[in-house]
């Protein structure tokens, strides 16, 4: 892949205004598929989950999942959209092997939610409200593994192996209007996009909205238009190129800056951008050119036959509204109150993606500031350190018990850490690993008067200066017998001990 | 013997079998034999399961002799006749899970699907026994069979002519005493047309009030499964075996539905139509019908009257629209249906010299496995459908569908029923319109307002031609979930029509196997 010029990300956007757009796939965790009562599993042997729905057997129907509906419908109240009260599945016709049918089953013209808006909050606390023009359902298509070529894709592969398993996994697609004004902030913008639409997916817990496993999936459109001056009317839009696979809230960032950059150098030259779908590829940091995507593709859309149309009753629309969860927005409002968190405190909370492992740690039992402490630190640093999900190292209730042990004295900050990593390690809950590690403090204090008097006793001219007042001189001894006892001492009880004993 | 065994209807062939007075497998053996002695000429099946039919029957005799028939079998479960040993033929576009279903297409050839139909499982479990599958147009697309790959099938009053289509193999094999009973599936009027023109009876009924589901579709909004005999009363009794609500199928109707083979014995029995309120369609007569077509109808409706009926003549402006409806959302609804054969998991795949990407098998394959009308109705659709077009034609299409639906409504407000002949024609002789496609969509003018509007329709013989000696049907349209209404006043004038005639129409037409030819009672070849 040759490396493509690209403009200084400062100079690109005083020359350009970036014009965004994002469609959002949710894949929905119902226990089965969105038109077959195949398991809603994607994994194992290929083609297991699959029933002749799935794999486009000849006189197979498909029947929708109305535990999906229920979901599309929540996502849509959630993005404060309009619930129809009639909407249809259409047939969307491609022939490629992914979708056994070669038509996908999805919404067009009627989508079950539409004309809604979420609140997005960047970094520095700026509210940026994006607007939100669909969320339809769909299904997912089956994934293709192209073998024998160099890089993986279809260009240049002997051949291809499908696995239908995928196949027919529901799915919400959330479509944004156009959005403008993001500016600068625009890579901030679309991470920030995503990340809130997936804490609302969370809290609504109809997805894993997992973006590793491909959970939720963001495809971003972006176009760079000329700024004009003051008066004048804006430009046209530029034409716009849709950034696939971007895997990661980081990615999504990166890859938006990328496009920028690189559509404001193409422009910039004289140049034009070709409307195309782009892929994004995590290790290079780049995008490559995939299918030349038209508005002319024709995919002769029309009402799926096999289908009645989706009229949910008001009643059960007004239940699911009942239902939902606290906006994600309004909560993290909550809680810095509820915390008493600074700016910086919360901030560093949101960004770090912990917010919901604070949350279970203090309903757990921990203080708030003390759970911040341990999520953002040190469980945070060892995360960083191996490349994984802080979450997925240890469990909330485990961390509120070792700051329990902490507070009760039985652990200091130090034996905690280690606590901590033997936790990690799989070694049990913290009380487990301070007994199989004997990690405790030692909290005895006639061990502890034993070590010190020992200690005193060998250095009469400390226990002299301790004497004389010159209480600083404690130190020596409160050295010696931490290390006596490897460490396993309450440093300031010990310091309280040895004054006692000195002047005793 | 053997022959005697396939003369007869259904009905009384289930009453001999729940008497034991015959078994199963005479009467399977009785059935096969027929098979053997008149397919070279009639060419009915693509496919006889022999041997399974004869297991099948075997079973049934020994759990018959010991008294352990299901409650399924023996008709309780549904409140309905026994029809347990009885023998039926089934379209192939019908999925089948131990005998190959092809709808008629090269590209589905050896295809044996992993799953029953819904409509197979219930008649299996019923105890109807499955003697093969029938030949059809290729995809159910066309009126006289002759659009099948594996070959026409031939009228059994008149070899040189059409059975109709699509359905002619179940039509043909059930006017030619192959089997008393049959499914077909009627999109457009291939159940009622080849009823028709083969003196048989076929019913297609309340859309969603069969299952689709394993029914190989041609045109979702349209296509029903429906059963094919030689009675009103047989008909009714298949129907009852195979309708009512399926989860498997999203259109299919919730609906309680009444016994239809009560409502047709009733008919027969009372052969009063006294308060019915029949409609002949204005539009679907005159010109363009064959006289003695006609003067059959007009004679039928003579004894409607003389039953008792008050018959008006209506008038359903926007049905001169149906054809032209039906021929875009029918190919636009199948250019989808038919993406999925594409050789990448089932079916014929051709693999064009040298190799070649996904895209270039897929078209080699479609290239050499559909026929030549497949390939016009998927041009066609796929047009039809095409941004640009969309609303000039589908969408046009959809606002004629409303308004026939609309005539509809208007006309069942003043009348019980509508009344037109089944076919424009008599059978018309093979290859006459092969090379004229608007001529053959033709055939299918009244019977399609039916499918395009979602209500039933049933088409039973009201005598011959004069001019060419061949059956005439007449064609009786209800209101949707009316089905019950048709089996009682379609019993009615079959009765009075055998008591005028003395005789049923079939057995007037030739013998095609002439009793001689049997050496024995195992003597079939």
């Amino acid at each position: 892949m040759d490396k493509p010029a690209l403009m200084d990300y400062d100079k690109a956007i005083e020359l350009f205004e970036p014009v965004l757009g994002f469609e959002v796939h949710v894949e929905l965790n119902t226990k089965t598929k969105m038109f077959s009562d195949a398991p809603n599993f994607f994994g194992g042997e290929p083609n297991t989950n699959v029933t002749p729905v799935d794999l486009g057997l000849p006189g197979s129907l498909p029947v929708v999942n109305e535990q999906a509906v229920k979901y599309a419908i929540s996502l849509g109240l959630a993005l404060g959209c309009s619930i129809a009260p009639s909407s249809r599945f259409a047939r969307k016709n491609y022939f490629y092997p992914d979708l056994a049918k070669n038509y996908q089953i999805s919404q067009f013209d009627e989508p079950i939610a539409f004309s809604g808006s979420v609140e997005v909050e960047l970094a520095d606390g700026r509210l940026f409200t994006v607007p939100i023009e669909r969320a339809h359902m769909e299904e997912d298509a089956g994934k293709l593994t192209h073998v024998g070529g160099a890089t993986g894709r279809i260009q240049g592969a002997e051949y291809s192996l499908v696995d239908y398993n995928r196949a027919g996994i529901p799915l919400v697609e959330i479509v944004t209007e156009i959005i403008y004004g993001a500016e600068g902030d625009a890579p901030e913008l679309a991470k920030a996009y995503v990340s809130t639409i997936r804490d609302i997916v969370v809290a609504l817990g109809i997805s894993d909205a997992k973006m590793e496993r491909g959970n939720l999936r963001c495809d971003a459109n972006i176009s760079l238009r000329p700024r004009t001056a003051p008066g004048e009317p804006p430009a046209k839009l530029g034409t716009r190129t849709e950034t696939k696979n971007v895997n990661s809230l980081r990615s999504v960032e990166r890859a938006i800056r990328y496009e920028i950059q690189r559509q404001a150098a193409i422009l910039a030259n004289g140049g034009t951008i070709i409307q195309e779908t782009r892929h994004w590829h995590e290790d290079t940091g780049q995008t490559s050119a995939g299918r030349p995507k038209s508005d002319a593709d024709d995919y002769r859309y029309f009402p799926e036959p096999d289908l009645l149309p989706v009229a949910p009753s008001l009643e059960l629309i007004e239940q699911l509204r009942a239902a939902l969860p606290e906006a994600p927005a309004l909560r993290r409002r909550r809680l810095k109150a509820d915390w008493g968190f600074t700016d910086l405190e919360f901030q560093d909370v949101v960004n770090s993606g912990l917010l919901n492992e604070i949350v279970d740690t203090t309903a757990a039992g921990a203080s708030a500031q003390a759970a911040r402490k341990w999520w953002t630190g040190e469980i945070a640093r060892v995360a960083n350190q191996r490349g994984v999900d802080a979450s997925s190292l240890v469990s909330p209730i485990h961390v509120s018990e070792l700051i329990a042990l902490v507070e009760s004295g039985t652990l200091t900050d130090r034996l905690a850490r280690q606590v901590l990593e033997g936790v990690i390690e799989g070694e049990g809950t913290p009380d487990e690993v301070v007994a199989g590690r004997g990690l405790a403090v030692v909290s005895d204090d006639g061990a502890l008067i034993a070590a010190i008097d020992e200690a005193l006793a060998s250095q009469p001219d400390v226990l002299a200066k301790i004497r004389d007042g010159k209480v600083q001189a404690a130190g020596a001894v409160i050295g010696a017998v931490m290390k006596a006892m490897k460490g396993q001492a309450d440093a300031a009880r010990v310091r309280e001990l040895v004054l006692e004993r000195a002047n005793a | 013997m053997s022959h005697d065994l396939t003369r007869l209807t259904a009905s009384a062939l289930a009453e001999k079998l729940a008497s034991r007075e015959v078994s199963s497998l005479e009467a399977v053996d009785a059935h096969l034999d027929r098979i053997a002695a008149v397919e070279p000429d009639v060419h009915a099946f693509l496919h006889v399961a022999a041997d399974q039919a004869r297991a099948t029957a075997r079973a049934i005799d020994a759990r018959r002799a010991s008294g352990d028939l299901t409650s399924d079998e023996t008709g309780a479960a549904r409140g309905g006749s026994e029809l347990a040993g009885v023998p039926i033929a089934i379209k192939d576009v019908l999925c089948t899970i131990d005998m190959p279903s092809t709808a008629g297409s090269k590209i589905l050839e050896g295809w044996v699907p992993p799953y029953d139909a819904t409509v197979v499982a219930k008649l299996r479990r019923a105890g109807l026994i499955p003697l093969g599958k029938t030949n059809m147009d290729e995809f159910a697309m066309g009126s006289s069979t002759e659009h099948s790959a594996y070959g026409p099938t031939h009228n059994p009053w008149d070899l040189d002519r059409i059975p109709g289509g699509s359905g002619g193999g179940s039509a043909a094999a059930v006017a030619a005493f192959e089997a008393p009973l049959a499914l077909g599936s009627d999109t457009g009027g291939s159940i009622r047309q080849p009823a028709a023109v083969t003196g048989s009876v076929g019913m297609k009924p309340t859309y969603g009030g069969v299952s689709r589901y394993g029914a190989i579709a041609l045109a979702s909004s349209l296509d029903q499964v429906g059963p094919v005999s030689r009675t009103v009363l047989d008909a009714a009794l298949l129907h009852d075996v195979i309708g009512g609500h399926d989860p498997r199928d999203s259109t299919s109707l919730r609906d309680e539905w009444p016994s239809f083979a009560a409502a047709a014995r009733e008919g027969a029995q009372t052969r009063s139509l006294k308060g019915l309120k029949v409609g002949i369609v204005k539009e679907l007569q005159g010109d363009g019908f064959q006289k003695g077509v006609t003067q059959r109808f007009e004679e039928a409706v003579v004894l409607l009257t003389a039953a008792g009926a008050d018959v008006v003549e209506v008038s359903t402006p926007s049905f001169e629209y149906a054809i032209s409806a039906y021929y875009l959302i029918l190919p636009a609804e199948a250019s989808s249906n038919l993406a999925k054969f594409d050789s990448v998991r089932f079916g014929l795949r051709v693999n064009p010299p040298g190799g070649g990407t996904v895209e270039d098998v897929m078209a080699a394959t479609r290239e050499a496995g559909f026929g030549p009308e497949v390939k016009r109705r998927i041009i066609l659709g796929t047009y039809a459908l095409s941004a640009g077009y969309y609303d000039a034609y589908y969408g046009s299409a959809q606002k004629v569908r409303t308004l026939i639906q609309r005539d509809f409504a208007r006309v069942f407000a003043e009348v019980d029923v509508l009344v037109t002949p089944s076919a424009p024609t008599t059978a018309f002789k093979l290859g006459e319109k092969l090379d004229d496609p608007l001529a053959m969509y033709l055939n299918d003018l009244t019977t399609i307002p039916a499918n395009l509007a979602g209500v039933p329709g049933i088409s039973l013989p009201v005598g011959l031609a004069p001019e060419d000696g061949l059956p005439v049907g007449i064609q009786f349209m209800a209101p949707a979930r009316e089905d019950a209404r048709l089996y009682k006043l379609g019993a009615t004038l079959e009765a009075l029509l055998e008591e005028k005639w003395g005789h049923t129409l079939l057995s007037q037409a030739p013998d095609l196997a002439p009793q001689e030819m049997f050496a024995s009672e195992e003597g079939a070849v």
